[in-house]
């Protein structure tokens, strides 16, 4: 401890450079979990959806509809206990900006389906049910727009064009990690009202009697629709997750290689820094070896300049990403429900800015090291 | 009795793939409580002397010796270790860290010894006693003058109680009455405190402050 105040001075000597490399290392840093967090809760959301519900969607694509007269056919098929239906809305609210999930769905069968992924107030699920022009909303949601319970909300149709105004009667927590608080829903009856002959549902979901049965089931309902002009493609809800983290597949690699090529850019400036910051006292290197510093002493110092560098960055800027993204409920408008940086990034992170301290630490301590007293002295800038 | 001793001290190295012989069994020796001037042309080694006396570089061949230690024959670390306790040593550039301030210069020698705290004020308080800066010592090196900056450069070459102050050209970059004070200092800690100070110069009024001048060319002690 007693030459903290000579590292100190030394890292304070050009408080801008030092305030700014360690702004780099930060950034990078904060960056680096952002992207990684992005990343781990795709593919999450992959691993938490339930293994008792299966969803039936178009085999041609997920933005065809199904008829609507599936829905009887889909509950004869034996070890199907269930059946409700929705459909993609993509609504604005007052700016496009203000993008969310919102989707319309048969009220009652649907929540019903997912009772245990949220609670909502009994008397709040009657009055969403009951008025047809109700809609219920996430609390995150209703907190980031400031909406009140019984406010009217407009929403701009995007792939419905016009104004849609529903009634906010309920306001669901959710409790499990995959169902996001960022969603609005609303009576599947509006879309199907005001476009009768095009409207159908997006894609059914079943809950099974048994989630053994899922293979036979999926089988079961594929080959009964396979010759018909409306083909199906059903699978366990999970699979349906890790089918959109395979969507994301190709983003993912993109984010992942171009972000780490980003931050590995920041961190080779940040270390160019640290080490031109070193080779700037070699003069004083000679003079602490004159006074009686030992090599091995002069090395544990420069080391210990480039840790507290690298390793502040790394508070700041991993500490910065876990303390914006999960206590403000961010979810990318929704999409990443559960977003949060794990610990396993933090520890990557760490990792990361150990290497950095290393990598910018280790040419300049170990040239002060070997370097001899008399050349350091004669050395001029 | 002679605290520093060399004994057929030879020194010489590569410039521009030149062999340069700067010492070819150089005998000197240097008297404990001995206040010494060197003296001589550039070139003729009077800085390496010193730096091979104070271990911060080493001999082609021949010994260095200073009380009972073979400075010569030490590693870096043994050397670091020796020079923190023994050697006190003055840059003509004064040398202070543009970062730490009065206090924090001097303390640096005191950094390496097992003193608490307390003691290395104590220390410190003292040594800037002794050049007459104990007002300055809060104050960084860029706000004081050339004259109180070697000062604080002896403070800092005294405050381990060393064996010997060795001093490279100490008044070279100062006026007169600076000089002169550091000139006064420099008898005070020889006749006072009975340090023994080998100070290398160009100048034959800081020589005369010295109680002995030994003249060097080439190499060869010549006076």
């Amino acid at each position: 401890m007693k030459f903290f105040p000579l590292v100190w001075a030394n890292l304070t000597r050009h408080k801008r450079r030092t305030v700014l490399t360690t702004l780099s290392v930060a950034l990078a840093l904060f960056l680096f979990a952002s992207l990684r967090s992005v990343l781990t809760t795709l593919r999450a959301g992959a691993e938490v959806g339930s293994e008792s519900r299966m969803i039936v969607q178009s085999a041609k694509a997920i933005v065809f509809f199904l008829p609507m007269s599936y829905r009887e056919r889909l509950l004869a098929v034996p070890g199907v206990q269930a059946v409700t239906w929705a459909d993609w809305f993509g609504g604005v609210y007052q700016d496009p900006k203000n993008f969310f999930a919102s989707f319309a769905a048969d009220p009652e069968s649907y929540l019903d389906m997912y009772r245990s992924d949220f609670t909502l107030p009994a008397d709040q699920r009657a009055a969403f049910i009951k008025e047809r022009t109700a809609c219920i909303v996430g609390q995150h949601l209703l907190e980031k727009y400031g909406w009140k319970l019984g406010q009217n909300v407009t929403l701009q149709g995007t792939i419905f064009q016009g104004d849609w105004t529903f009634t906010i009667r309920g306001v669901y927590h959710a409790t499990s990690p995959a169902f996001s608080e960022d969603a609005l829903m609303f009576h599947y009856e509006m879309v199907y009202e005001r476009y009768p002959g095009w409207v159908q549902p997006g894609w059914y979901v079943l809950q099974l009697k048994d989630p053994s049965l899922a293979p036979q089931v999926a089988a079961a309902i594929d080959s009964e629709f396979k010759n018909s002009s409306d083909p199906t493609k059903t699978g366990t809800e999970r699979a349906f997750n890790a089918g959109f983290v395979t969507m994301w597949g190709n983003v993912s690699f993109l984010m992942d290689s171009i972000g780490m090529a980003v931050v590995f850019a920041i961190l080779l400036v940040a270390a160019n820094s640290m080490m031109l910051s070193a080779r700037e006292r070699t003069n004083e290197v000679g003079v602490l070896k004159t006074v009686g510093f030992s090599d091995r002493l002069l090395f544990g110092l420069v080391m210990a300049e480039a840790s507290t560098i690298a390793l502040g960055g790394a508070v700041l800027g991993l500490g910065a990403a876990k303390a914006l993204y999960r206590p403000t409920g961010f979810s990318a408008m929704g999409f990443l429900p559960g977003f949060d940086v794990t610990a396993g990034t933090l520890a990557l992170g760490l990792g990361i800015a150990v290497v950095l301290a290393l990598a910018s630490g280790l040419v300049p301590a170990w040239t002060a090291a070997r370097l001899s007293a008399v050349a350091a002295l004669r050395h001029v800038e | 009795m002679a605290l520093v001793s060399v004994r057929g001290l030879t020194k010489s190295f590569q410039r521009d793939s030149q062999p340069i012989t700067v010492f070819d069994g150089l005998d000197l020796e240097f008297a404990e409580g001995s206040f010494t001037a060197l003296m001589g042309p550039s070139g003729s080694g009077k800085s390496t002397l010193l730096n091979l006396i104070a271990g911060l570089d080493q001999p082609t061949s021949g010994t260095v010796t200073v009380g009972d230690a073979v400075v010569s024959a030490m590693g870096p670390g043994a050397l670091a270790v020796w020079r923190s306790r023994h050697v006190g040593f003055v840059f003509q550039s004064y040398n202070l860290l543009p970062v730490l301030t009065a206090y924090q210069n001097v303390e640096l020698p005191l950094l390496l010894t097992r003193l608490s705290k307390a003691e290395r004020h104590d220390h410190v308080m003292t040594a800037l006693g002794v050049v007459g800066l104990t007002d300055r010592a809060e104050h960084f090196p860029r706000q004081m003058s050339g004259g109180q900056e070697q000062r604080v450069a002896i403070a800092r070459a005294v405050v381990s109680d060393p064996t010997i102050i060795l001093l490279d050209e100490p008044t070279g970059q100062l006026d007169a009455r600076s000089a002169a004070e550091v000139l006064e200092l420099l008898q005070r800690l020889n006749r006072e405190f009975h340090k023994t100070i080998i100070m290398v110069t160009h100048d034959p009024h800081a020589a005369q402050a010295a109680g002995m001048t030994l003249h060097l060319d080439k190499g060869v002690l010549t006076a």
